[in-house]
């Protein structure tokens, strides 16, 4: 089984039908579920997402990219303080960052007062943390590889060509 | 006015494309589902359209040398040894309006009145028409999918007579996928030599190779200077539509090439040439993204023909199968035309690249997986109702 190109499709599209995805393998599709189990074991593969333009819904939802500053500790590194911050659900993203700030999160709720709350009750408040920076995302454009904007345009291909 | 006294007796003698007849056909069909396309269905990655738009916003719009712009014949000339190891110099390099033309100037370069011209058939459309208003006769040199559509010495001795002065190769092919290896060129090349045979190879599907090494002409020293290789960017970076094709060669039959292409084209467009020295330079990594993409949909096609009944070998490069339609007691072209009518799905007819692909039909794989596997549902209802 050729596990990169398993991974590789199905970080494109992870709702792949498993025969299909079994042909294109040159396998079967019990390999690939046995496969697939295994490097859900190995935490490999960690979960399976959907992308959703929430914007085109009536749900309302908010989401921010703060920037953390924080002081590592000796032993831990930034280790102990991240996990304090990631176990929150509220963050949905979050990166040890070369630069001016240590940490970047991308922090999603259903306000901008949930996310503020957050940030000065909970964030602001664990220890370690010596400042944060909010910025506020206005619109989406592009997120895990899909364009959200409307702007592409489908082109046309002829129907027989040499 | 009488249209037949107008027209020359070599135009009247070529016959319309059966690419054409079935297109026609096909185009009718209401909510058709086609795998009939011989083009990448990707768009040309980002930053070559990128870079063509800068060229042209820098002003970047005038006529370009005759051969082509000499960042791009280097660009090509390192291309080739990085990805094939073939050496050849700038001067060795002639750009062109696409591989059309350079099968087109080519051929006209080195044919003679009544000179023949061998292509293995089944073969792309282009070659016979282009032999013929070259003023070359065809040698046609049928292939077999006994022997996985590759030349057998013996068969290219059999095309052989005292007026033969080329030889017109396309592997990997279009339409059967076929290809041919070092093993396979080893045993014509003395062949080749012997009779001093021009080789016009077309190798503009050499990017997409699924299994081993791309294997030229080229690379065999003792007929280097026999052999031209055409190619170009459609295929590899997805740029059908921005027309460059290049030769490589022997840097004299290039120059006297090169008399055809001034006079008759000047020279390739000069913004589709800054985009193809982006692909040149930058674009390994979307060759390869594209090739890992066809390798996954051409195990899937060719499972799902083989499945459905239809005996399909496995191509090892370009992206197309050439399935076995012949235990449906049918023509590859009332075996097309019934499909299209029943399932509205769209093949061509393998008679449509010659007689040779007789008993053949071409699909194409260059669609994603969910239109993939919408047609081969199709076509498989179409195959339960025969049985």
């Amino acid at each position: 089984m050729n596990e990169i190109m398993l991974l590789t499709q199905l970080e494109k599209n992870a709702n792949l039908n498993r025969t299909t995805l079994a042909d294109l393998l040159q396998s079967e599709e019990s390999e690939v579920l046995k496969t697939l189990n295994e490097l859900e074991k190995e935490k490999i593969i960690l979960g399976y997402h959907t992308i959703i333009n929430w914007d085109k819904t009536n749900v309302e939802k908010v989401s921010a990219l703060i920037m953390v500053d924080a002081a590592p500790e000796r032993e831990f590194g930034y280790d102990r303080i991240a996990s304090k911050i990631y176990r929150y659900p509220e963050v949905e993203s979050m990166y040890l960052m070369s630069g001016k700030s240590d940490f970047i999160l991308i922090v999603k709720g259903k306000t901008m007062k949930e996310i503020a709350d957050f940030v000065a009750t909970k964030l602001a408040c664990v220890d370690g943390v010596s400042g944060t920076n909010t910025i506020f995302i206005m619109q989406t454009y592009k997120a895990n590889d899909f364009i959200f904007a409307e702007t592409e345009n489908k082109k046309e291909r002829l129907v027989v060509t040499p | 006015m009488d249209i037949n006294k107008v027209l020359s007796e070599k135009v009247k003698s070529i016959k319309p494309s059966g690419i054409r007849k079935f297109f026609d056909l096909a185009k009718q069909v209401e909510g058709v589902i086609s795998l009939g396309v011989g083009e990448p269905d990707f768009d040309t990655p980002w930053h070559i359209r990128e870079a063509a738009v800068y060229s042209i916003q820098s002003g970047q719009t005038t006529y370009t040398e005759n051969p082509g712009l000499l960042a791009l014949r280097k660009e090509i000339c390192r291309y080739n040894k990085r990805h094939f190891d073939l050496d050849y110099k700038s001067d060795e390099v002639l750009i062109t309006v696409g591989g059309s033309e350079a099968i087109d100037i080519a051929l006209r370069a080195i044919i003679d009145p009544m000179d023949e011209v061998i292509i293995p058939t089944p073969s792309y459309v282009a070659y016979e028409p282009g032999v013929v208003l070259a003023g070359g006769v065809v040698k046609l040199l049928p292939l077999t999918e006994k022997d996985n559509f590759k030349i057998t010495p013996e068969a290219l001795e059999a095309c052989i007579s005292e007026k033969t002065k080329a030889i017109l190769l396309n592997f990997p092919s279009n339409p059967t996928g076929g290809t041919m290896e070092y093993e396979d060129y080893e045993k014509i090349v003395p062949i080749l030599k012997k009779h001093e045979i021009i080789v016009l190879s077309d190798e503009i599907y050499a990017d997409l190779l699924y299994e081993g090494k791309h294997c030229s002409l080229a690379h065999f020293p003792e007929i280097k200077d026999q052999v031209l290789v055409i190619s170009g960017c459609s295929k590899a970076f997805a740029m059908t539509g921005w027309r460059i094709g290049y030769i490589l060669g022997n840097k004299d039959i290039i120059k006297a090439i090169l008399k055809i292409h001034q006079y008759v084209i000047m020279c390739a467009p000069i913004m589709s040439q800054y985009a193809a020295i982006e692909a040149f330079k930058h674009g390994d990594n979307d060759v390869e993204q594209m090739r890992i993409a066809y390798l996954g949909r051409r195990n899937l096609i060719v499972k799902r023909f083989n499945d459905m009944g239809l005996p399909t070998h496995t191509p090892k490069g370009a992206f197309y199968i050439f399935p076995d339609i012949r235990s449906t007691g049918m023509t590859s072209e009332e075996f097309c035309n019934a499909l299209l009518e029943d399932q509205k799905v769209a093949c061509v007819p393998g008679t449509a690249f010659g007689e040779a692909g007789e008993g053949f039909i071409r699909v194409s794989y260059a669609y994603s997986l969910e239109e993939l596997e919408n047609a081969a549902a199709r076509i498989k209802l179409f195959m339960n109702k025969l049985k």
